[in-house]
């Protein structure tokens, strides 16, 4: 006891210092790191709102199995803890505190959502756990200066919003836009995103927003709307079920507006077949990733193994999710950075591999789309390719954009 | 005011029974008291800020109970005060530079106000058109938290961080500590406050009005006054919640006060018992905690099961309504007549 | 101004969908007076086994059938099982059964059929009806069976024996009983009836929203809305209330306000009338006995 006060006097300001401060033992280099295991920690929202991205979890737990079916990394097992945090940040930081104080997790990976992340970011950052990919778009997560504990991974949504709005400059410099968006986060990085794009001499072109709340039925509504204003470019930054909603309205009113779709909502099983694939044709996307459901992938290499993956580890309807392939990406990923870490998995060499990747290439990126990190770039996947929509798979246009 | 079924003898059978469950209060009491002042000392961080959470749902679940089980006004946006209560904390702490502690009483008293506001058109409301008005109040505090035009406010949909407060004075406490004991404070005063009221002549006069509006009216009570005053106060609990919530996680966003938030206040009630001052004690570790052991036992299921908590938690509810319908205090309160219930008739439970 | 007609007439197609899952609403509502809020998850249970069958390979009509029966049979299953134990219970504490019920559904339809959304077909031929530009021929084929359905549960209550039971036994279940109805089993029919209703109302809105485990959820609050807007003691009312509804928000989030609050204006809308007219716009008025 008199040590403990001794010790809260001096001056550890959180129970978590305190607790890893009493365990030097274990704690001096490697926390959750045995020789026969590394913990890791996770939450996702399994219940809730955002139920549908539980599957990105159950693909991270499958991917780690298979690894430990294979012999772990460096004979070390990956035992993923992952925690349901219904999507709401304050039991996002609940969970997290149990996965770090008391699991003693190593690090935290992949947790979902922007609120979620960015309500854990300072506990981590004070307390020197590294927040690996977490599953957001944000721009938010790539800034290593004053967020030295927090790496992103997938190229955020303003990047790709922006790489459309040079793309209308080049394309159609007289274009009137009108904006589908979700009333948040997500929807409104596009915003932000495409109006960076556009430059300030072209934010004029955006002549109408509208937005829509996930719990409305449908967007027909916001899609008669932007009809009415005169645009004559659509830019569509919505989730599936609304992606295909909007579609699927916007040829039924017999408004043709060059369409841009964020990628979040590009799979042809899940979007344009529901809209309908003569109604889909013409529109743009920008990408980074394999959409299983394109047919032009069927005998590629990477979506056999994915394919395969599935077969034995997730089940049937997980093949055609973007979400589970999203997971078995994000984890091949955590894969080669603890190989990268070799028989040093303190904190900070985790950190310093996750910032450390060079040209990796996953089996379901786009060929030519390469993961890099550096101390100073913690945005891992940069590149993305135009596509458009040909009515029965994406094809590729232009070069691979850096954004 | 005597009730009608008042007979000698059940009043003297009434009175013994309560004189023993006054002993028994006493004792929970003590007990209450030794664990909720020892826990900071024994319980890790994590814990404590588990328990912090407990105790400022307690709070709002108390605000609710006055409203819904004394008050007999259903709410299902009990969520948006809570949100009212947090924003306001986190922009006056942010904007304005207002201390921590000092956000909370003004939290409560703008949520007071915003509650007697809305109160009023909702007087003419009962019953089922009551819960409606509210429930849309908890579907539309997302959205507008989210509305562009109050992003420089409230952050939009990215939120607000805030810092998380020390010990003042020098105490030798963790902030975890400090938080908990902070919380410990505010929740022992409202619930000290709430007894008072709901003991009181206020208390007599909002539950006459629950049990028959007309008769009370009759009686020179003054219904829309009392019923809005009743919003405002309920309010003004979720309001000092929602401030230490704030407080202690942190955080803040449009995402932090789903339609969820408020099921999960009403859920919480019905599970303490309504009409109850310390059932909330209950409630509140039931929404605090349960919906983590439904996570851990789909765990249980296998990795397919991994997608099954709300499932779960929507079966371990069913179940627990079934085996208390008035709640757990309900339970406790009906125990001794339901034990001799038992012996006399064993055939009808 | 063919905006405007857009406008409402893609507003009369969802308020159609709103009307009937308004009316399954009102069908519980009468029997029991209580909202069951887990109306629409059921309803959206009820689709994906449509959805199922018709995968694999039922045409659709008997499909369409088959639910309808499933659906009812399920209803008075739920009735029986979960919720006649809390008979006697307090209101509230059904309200907190009727949520964990919506946990439930939600939940399990994810986990079995996951969240990807899914194509469900619409009965009615791809061909736009009489030149119409402004519907889909879905859409006004969902309005044509939203009224035959209003038609149904009309005459139901109003001309048949059974439909005068149920009523009776909901109004005034003790005298019911002395003239030999069966109340218990009124409930279980009325449930019965309820989901079978949704189960339309689903199989209507999923051509058009759609089908995922979260495709009623904003349907239900509508629902709901315009149930209580219109009168929910009022089959006619109900069903006039969710057209409203539907276009209601649709003006206001194209003309009044934007799409950002039109949800939260649309509510404050049917608040103030609530308000004015406490019972709904066609709802009877309740005199309290002292």
């Amino acid at each position: 006891m008199i040590s403990r006060r001794t010790l809260l006097q001096a001056g550890a300001v959180s129970a978590a210092a305190l607790a890893s401060g009493l365990r030097p033992a274990r704690a001096a280099n490697a926390v959750g790191v045995t020789e026969a295991e590394i913990k890791i920690g996770q939450t996702m929202p399994y219940s809730g709102p955002a139920s549908a991205y539980g599957v990105i979890g159950k693909a991270d737990v499958a991917y780690f199995k298979m690894i430990n079916e294979a012999g772990g990394i460096n004979g070390r097992k990956l035992n993923l803890i992952s925690l349901d945090d219904g999507y709401s940040p304050p039991k996002t930081v609940e969970q997290t505190r149990r996965l770090v104080e008391q699991e003693q997790v190593a690090f935290i990976f992949n947790s979902l959502g922007t609120p979620s992340n960015a309500a854990i970011r300072p506990y981590l950052t004070e307390n020197k756990v590294p927040q690996l990919f977490v599953a957001t778009g944000a721009a938010m997560w790539n800034d290593p200066k004053n967020f030295p504990w927090t790496i992103g991974w997938q190229p955020n949504y303003q990047t790709e919003a922006s790489i459309f709005g040079k793309h209308i400059v080049a394309t159609k410099p007289g274009a009137k836009i009108g904006v589908l968006y979700q009333n948040d986060a997500f929807g409104k990085d596009y915003l932000t995103g495409l109006k960076a794009g556009l430059g300030a001499d072209h934010a004029g072109l955006i002549i109408k927003e509208a937005s829509y709340e996930v719990s409305e039925p449908t967007v027909d509504s916001q899609i008669v709307s932007l009809q009415d204003s005169g645009a004559d470019v659509l830019l569509i930054a919505a989730t599936p079920k609304f992606a295909a909603q909007a579609i699927r309205k916007t040829f039924d009113i017999g408004w043709t507006p060059v369409r841009y779709m964020t990628d979040v909502s590009l799979s042809i099983a899940s979007v344009m077949k529901p809209a309908g694939l003569e109604k889909s044709k013409g529109v743009i996307t920008a990408n980074y990733g394999k959409d299983p459901t394109d047919a032009r992938w069927k005998d590629d290499e990477g979506y056999k193994g994915w394919a395969a993956f599935v077969a034995k580890y997730l089940t049937p309807a997980d093949l055609i999710d973007s979400n589970a392939i999203y997971g078995y990406g994000v984890a091949a990923t955590m894969v080669q950075v603890l190989k990268q870490c070799e028989n040093d998995l303190s904190r900070e060499n985790i950190m310093r591999q996750a910032a450390n990747i060079k040209d990796l290439e996953l089996p379901m990126l786009l060929p030519g789309v390469k993961i890099n990190t550096s101390p100073d770039n913690f945005a891992p996947i940069r590149q993305e390719q135009l596509e458009s929509f040909n009515g029965e798979s994406w094809s590729a246009f232009g070069d691979l954009l850096q954004g | 005011m005597t009730l009608a079924n008042d007979t000698p003898t059940a009043l003297s059978a009434a009175a013994i029974a309560q004189a023993g469950s006054r002993r028994l209060q006493r004792l929970a009491m003590g007990v209450f008291c030794i664990f909720a002042l020892g826990l900071p000392f024994v319980a890790s961080g994590y814990h404590l800020f588990q328990f912090a959470q407990v105790l400022i749902y307690a709070i709002a679940l108390l605000g609710l109970n006055i409203l819904t089980g004394y008050n007999g006004q259903i709410s299902l946006g009990h969520g948006a005060f809570y949100a009212i209560g947090g924003y306001a904390m986190a922009i006056l702490a942010t904007k304005f530079d207002v201390p921590y502690w000092a956000t909370i009483p003004v939290s409560g008293l703008i949520c007071f106000v915003a509650g007697f506001l809305f109160g009023l058109p909702a007087l003419r409301l009962g019953g089922l058109y009551l819960a409606l008005a509210t429930f849309a109040l908890a579907v539309a505090t997302p959205q507008l938290l989210n509305y562009r035009g109050f992003d420089a406010w409230t952050g939009g949909s990215q939120g607000l961080q805030l810092g998380k407060p020390h010990a003042p004075f020098a105490l030798p406490l963790t902030s975890d500590q400090w938080l908990y004991f902070l919380c410990l404070v505010c929740a022992a005063l409202m619930f000290w406050a709430a007894a008072n009221l709901v003991r009181g002549r206020i208390g007599r006069a909002i539950i006459a009005i629950r049990d028959h509006p007309i008769a009370a009216e009759t009686m020179g009570i003054n219904i829309s006054f009392y019923k809005a005053m009743c919003f405002g106060v309920s309010a003004l609990y979720a309001g000092v919640a929602g401030a230490l919530g704030s407080i202690v996680v942190g955080f803040i966003s449009p995402d932090s006060f789903g339609l969820f938030l408020s099921l999960s206040f009403l859920v919480g009630i019905v599970v303490g018992g309504l009409a109850s001052i310390w059932g909330v004690l209950f409630g509140a570790l039931f929404i605090e905690f349960v919906p983590n052991y439904a996570d851990q036992l789909s765990d249980l299921f296998g990795e397919s099961a991994k997608a099954l908590p709300g499932a779960i938690y929507g079966i371990l509810l069913i179940g627990l309504m079934y085996l208390m319908p008035t709640g757990v205090a309900g339970v406790i309160r009906t125990a001794p007549g339901l034990l001799s219930r038992l012996f006399s008739r064993p055939k009808r439970v | 101004m063919s905006a405007l007609l857009h406008q409402i007439f893609s507003g009369l197609a969802m308020g159609g969908i709103y009307a009937i899952l308004a009316l399954a609403l009102v069908m519980i509502y009468q029997a029991t007076h209580l909202v069951n809020f887990a109306q629409g998850e059921m309803a959206m249970f009820s689709t994906y086994v449509a959805w199922e069958m018709i995968d694999s390979g039922m045409p659709y009509w008997a499909a369409f059938a088959l639910t309808i029966v499933l659906s009812f049979i399920g209803g008075m299953l739920i009735e029986r099982i979960v919720i006649r134990p809390f008979a006697h219970a307090p209101v509230l504490t059904i309200v907190i059964v009727f949520i964990g019920l919506l946990l439930i559904f939600n939940s399990v339809a994810g986990w079995r059929y996951s969240y990807t959304i899914k194509t469900f077909d619409s009965p009615f031929p791809d061909k736009r009806w009489f030149g119409n530009t402004l519907m889909s021929s879905h859409e006004s084929g969902a309005i044509l069976v939203t009224f035959a359905v209003l038609a149904l549960v009309y005459a139901f209550f109003r001309f048949t024996p059974l439909g005068l039971a149920m009523r009776a036994a909901a109004q005034n279940p003790a005298s019911s009983r002395l003239v030999g109805i069966r109340v218990g089993w009124m409930l279980a029919i009325g449930w019965g009836l309820a989901a079978a209703i949704g189960a339309v109302a689903g199989m209507m809105a999923a051509p058009i929203v759609y089908l995922d485990p979260n495709m009623m959820l904003g349907i239900l609050l509508y629902a709901f809305a315009g149930a209580v807007l219109g009168g929910i003691d009022n089959p006619w009312g109900a069903a006039i209330g969710g057209f409203t509804v539907g276009v209601l928000e649709n003006i206001a989030g194209a003309y009044v306000v934007g799409p950002e609050i039109k949800l939260s204006v649309a509510l404050v809308i049917i608040v103030g009338v609530l308000v004015v007219r406490p019972s709904g716009l066609f709802g009877r008025t309740l005199v309290t006995r002292v």
